[in-house]
């Protein structure tokens, strides 16, 4: 298939439409087992840490929120910049259906932080904290495009303005990663996402189930949120009418 | 039952683990309803905006 006819294909709503409808089902199914397995492996089977006891266990459920929550920042950027650069509205429509969720995502990881910070740094939270500061920052940058969009009565004009700042807010990617690396933070080095993890293969394996299983759940939900923009988006096509009329009411 | 609750005690542990867990599945249960519901809006709204096809979106006419 030649790039273009891939770029027209992806980029029709009808077409977007169907395809979510055919895979969310099978992504939710997946997602549940996945995390289930993950949940086992990581709340039972896995040993505790030497050094943090149970209190490291928060990791399966934190580390994929996280992660989830930066590689989704990437991806609305993305999305954004494809509907900003070729127009292409199921672009737009993708970047807003990543917006709030990508911000729940990475509350999240801001919460369990905090909570497993509570044991092992002996306080929840830590104002200045370039870690923290960092993905705190990543989470207004959700909100923040989300808000640009809704401050604009013309939808095409909140799309290409709240775009700008999604790609710029990209840069806050690396960063929050390397961060680490950067600052003296209270967070830990990276023990996974290095070229040679430090973490033991009885701890990692649940960890992968979870984030396979919490990133197809992401996508369910994504996959939802994105039927919702094209119906109203599209609601006065031929297209969707028809469709309609077809379902039962 | 010592060793059940023991393994629930998490070492000491066990209130920050379980009130991670919680916290998560609470959040995630919302935002997947959240979104299910998003959808289902859309559809109900599409369908009283009814009507045949018009073109997407008619250029505004400004009355002069």
């Amino acid at each position: 298939m030649s790039l273009k006819s891939w770029f027209h294909r992806f980029g029709s709503a009808p077409f977007v439409y169907r395809l979510c409808a055919a895979l969310s089902p099978w992504f939710a199914g997946l997602a549940g087992i996945l995390i289930v397995i993950g949940l086992v492996g990581g709340l039972g089977l896995a040993p505790e840490d030497y050094l943090q006891g149970d209190s490291f266990r928060i990791m399966y459920i934190h580390f994929p929120a996280a992660a989830i929550g930066m590689g989704g920042y990437v991806a609305m950027a993305f999305a954004a910049a494809v509907g900003f650069i070729w127009h292409l509205k199921i672009g737009h429509a993708a970047a807003a259906a990543i917006a709030p969720l990508g911000a729940v995502f990475m509350t999240l990881a801001l919460i369990t932080g905090a909570i497993w910070g509570r044991p092992t740094w002996g306080t929840y939270w830590e104002w200045g904290d370039a870690r923290l500061m960092s993905s705190l920052l990543l989470v207004f940058l959700y909100l923040g495009y989300m808000a640009l969009r809704a401050a604009y009565e013309e939808r095409d004009k909140g799309d290409r303005v709240a775009a700008i700042l999604a790609v710029v807010g990209v840069v806050n990617v690396p960063i929050i990663h390397y961060s680490v690396n950067w600052w003296n933070t209270l967070h830990q080095g990276s023990t996974v996402t290095r070229m040679d993890p430090t973490i033991t293969g009885d701890m990692l394996w649940p960890l992968l189930f979870t984030l396979f299983g919490l990133g197809l759940l992401f996508a369910w939900m994504l996959m939802n949120r994105l039927r919702g923009e094209i119906v109203e988006r599209e609601r006065h096509t031929r297209w969707l009418q028809e469709y309609l009329t077809g379902l039962p009411q | 039952m010592a060793t059940i609750s023991e393994y629930f005690a998490m070492g000491g542990h066990g209130s920050y683990v379980w009130s991670a867990y919680g916290i998560t599945l609470l959040v995630l249960l919302l935002s997947g309803w959240a979104a299910s519901q998003r959808h289902r809006r859309a559809l109900r709204e599409a369908r009283r905006a009814g009507g045949p096809a018009q073109p997407a979106r008619q250029p505004k006419v400004t009355e002069l």
